[in-house]
């Protein structure tokens, strides 16, 4: 059986350097992968050339087939990608930036949104914007937009989510909830997703592979357990990483009451 | 659909109603003021094949009627142009005028009268090709330079250039002009955008070319909405970009072609009214595209009357005008769109 989604030697050249060489990897229907790496590593690249915004060599495939053979329209059905920052220059509601999730899905263009009504409201029920849905996306805070556009998202109803820090910069409350939503949409049947995360710790609750990079290759694929070894970590990120984390969070373990 | 964006039928007929009523006002208003009631008999007599033969007739319909219409029509077809531009760019400053489009237009306008080309059958014709070619190349170059200085295309770059570009084809134009000499005397007073002396003619030829234009502008609606909000975010969704971004430039290369090879280069209506009309009816070009339609056509006819009424007898140019107006709301803009960023 196909893959939800293959990579294959996937490189990406900007200005004739080579930023990512040769990654494999594959997604299977109810999975999460995150990538993780230290900064310049060629996450965000790896994500851009998947989702068909920068050109690559290799082939990255869906559902079986080649997304060179794929209009935007076709691609964009199967597979939605959250950016990392969204701003807006005009006055548009919520409203508007999760219908437009809803382009992919017309027949001709004179249908607009009309008939789709119920996976618009549906998805800004899930993710909590259907009380902003009027509100214009000038007004809203980092939180509220990057929301909106999940429901956007959401609304576009792709077998594949790709996420580019979706939680970055954002209250550890929003993180909370935006993880929950992934967590709980994948496993709906034949969906996965991909995410870009900084946070180790994220991605060990969350995932079940990650793919560690480093210079623009493959540092190591596989469980979290198994990617995370103390020696490997050391190696890339240059510092006993596991040392720093129970460093930062063995003192919330046990708040003393005496405090 | 949803309520707040769509144009809906009684706003439809509230601009219908604006435009009719703006068009008898420009037509009653004049060097010779004629009185309501003989302007609808004279309409009246139209409309049951009778043309009227009294002296406010043949006023009315050789001389105010064909300028009022050419008048209208590229008022609507300049501001949606400058609608659609700004959406496809994020860009509230974008239009004709300050990309230089209108002046790549008139160059080309310029150069095919002073050349002489013809095309036969069409007095016109060529000027018209001539005038959209060039406003198309002119966009794809100033778009082609700003990307190469940021790849944001962020609105001062484009304007930056948009602007060098002007002062570039309107030196060009001028030294057009000093060696053409006689024959194209009219066109110093013509680049400032003039309407006077339009015929039914160019209006059909106007007429034609908005309707065509419109619709294809007002299919790409949603895709004008995804630009408008991120670039990258209307691939994401599944938007053709570069083929969207072609048609779009090149239906507006088309349209303001059209309008300078009629009427000149008449500035910043393309800036000011989508403007004004999306801090009313919001950003969403299934409402603002057809409101910058009606609204581009009352606000020239506005204009028209005012350049014609002001200092009569002396009649200023309806790009003067504009540009008076324009120029202040540019600076306003501007300043309040800085003011936001920081």
């Amino acid at each position: 059986m196909d893959h939800l989604l293959n990579v294959v030697n996937v490189s990406v050249s900007l200005q004739k350097k080579e930023i990512l060489h040769d990654i494999s990897f594959s997604l299977d229907p109810g999975s999460i992968l995150m990538l993780v790496g230290p900064n310049g590593a060629g996450k965000s690249t790896l994500l851009s050339a998947i989702s068909g915004s920068l050109p690559f060599e290799g082939s990255v495939e869906i559902k079986g087939k080649n997304i060179r053979s794929l209009s935007r329209q076709q691609i964009a059905r199967s597979m939605g990608l959250l950016m990392q920052r969204n701003s807006g220059s005009f006055d548009y509601t919520v409203e508007d930036i999760v219908r437009l999730g809803r382009y992919a899905s017309r027949t001709h263009p004179f249908s607009r949104s009309g008939s789709s009504d119920e996976k618009v409201l549906q998805a800004m029920e899930i993710t909590g914007v259907d009380s902003l849905r009027s509100h214009s996306m000038r007004t809203l805070s980092g939180g509220e937009l990057q929301r909106a556009f999940l429901a956007q998202v959401f609304a576009q109803d792709p077998d594949i989510l790709l996420l580019d820090e979706p939680a970055n910069h954002l209250d550890f409350l929003y993180q909370k909830d935006i993880f929950a939503l992934i967590d709980r949409w994948r496993r709906e049947p034949s969906k996965a997703v991909l995410c870009v995360v900084h946070d180790l710790a994220l991605a060990r609750k969350y995932a079940d592979r990650v793919l560690l990079l480093h210079h623009g290759q493959c540092a190591a694929l596989g469980t979290p357990a198994s990617v995370f070894t103390r020696d490997r970590l050391q190696e890339i990120y240059g510092m006993d990483v596991h040392a720093w984390m129970q460093a930062l969070y063995a003192q919330w373990e046990e708040p003393d009451p005496e405090l | 659909m949803n309520r707040r964006s769509c144009f809906s039928m009684p706003l439809r007929l509230f601009w219908i109603a604006a435009v009719c009523g703006t068009m008898l006002l420009c037509v009653c208003v004049g060097s010779v003021a004629i009185p309501l009631t003989e302007t609808l008999q004279v309409f009246r007599g139209l409309l049951s094949g009778v043309p009227s033969s009294s002296t406010f007739g043949s006023i009315i319909l050789s001389i105010r009627l064909p300028r009022v219409l050419c008048v209208a029509l590229v008022g609507a077809s300049l501001s949606v142009c400058g609608c659609a531009m700004q959406g496809l760019l994020r860009n509230p400053l974008a239009d004709g005028s300050t990309l230089g489009v209108s002046a790549g237009a008139s160059l080309g306008a310029v150069l095919a009268l002073a050349l002489g080309f013809q095309i036969p059958g069409l007095r016109y014709g060529a000027t018209m090709l001539s005038a959209m070619f060039f406003a198309f190349l002119s966009l794809l170059l100033i778009l082609s330079l700003a990307y190469l200085l940021d790849k944001t295309l962020e609105t001062t770059s484009i304007i930056l250039i948009g602007v060098i570009f002007s002062m570039f084809a309107s030196s060009v134009m001028s030294l057009i002009i000093t060696f053409a000499g006689e024959r194209i005397r009219s066109i110093t007073f013509w680049t400032m955008g003039s309407l006077s002396g339009s015929t039914y003619v160019q209006a059909i030829v106007l007429c034609a070319a908005l309707i065509l234009c419109y619709a294809i502008l007002r299919l790409h609606a949603e895709e004008l909405n995804a630009f408008a909000i991120s670039e990258e975010n209307a691939l994401h969704i599944g938007v053709n970009v570069r083929l969207v971004k072609l048609i779009v430039l090149i239906t507006v290369s088309v349209l303001i072609g059209v309008c300078v090879s009629i009427g000149g280069s008449i500035s910043f209506v393309g800036l000011v009214v989508p403007h004004m009309l999306r801090m009313i009816f919001g950003p969403n070009h299934d409402r603002l595209l057809p409101c910058s339609l009606y609204g581009g056509a009352v606000f020239l006819m506005l204009a028209d009357l005012a350049g014609r009424t002001v200092l009569s007898p002396v009649e200023l140019p309806i790009g003067v005008v504009t540009s008076l107006v324009g120029a202040i709301v540019f600076v306003v803009i501007f300043y309040r769109s800085r003011k936001g960023r920081a």
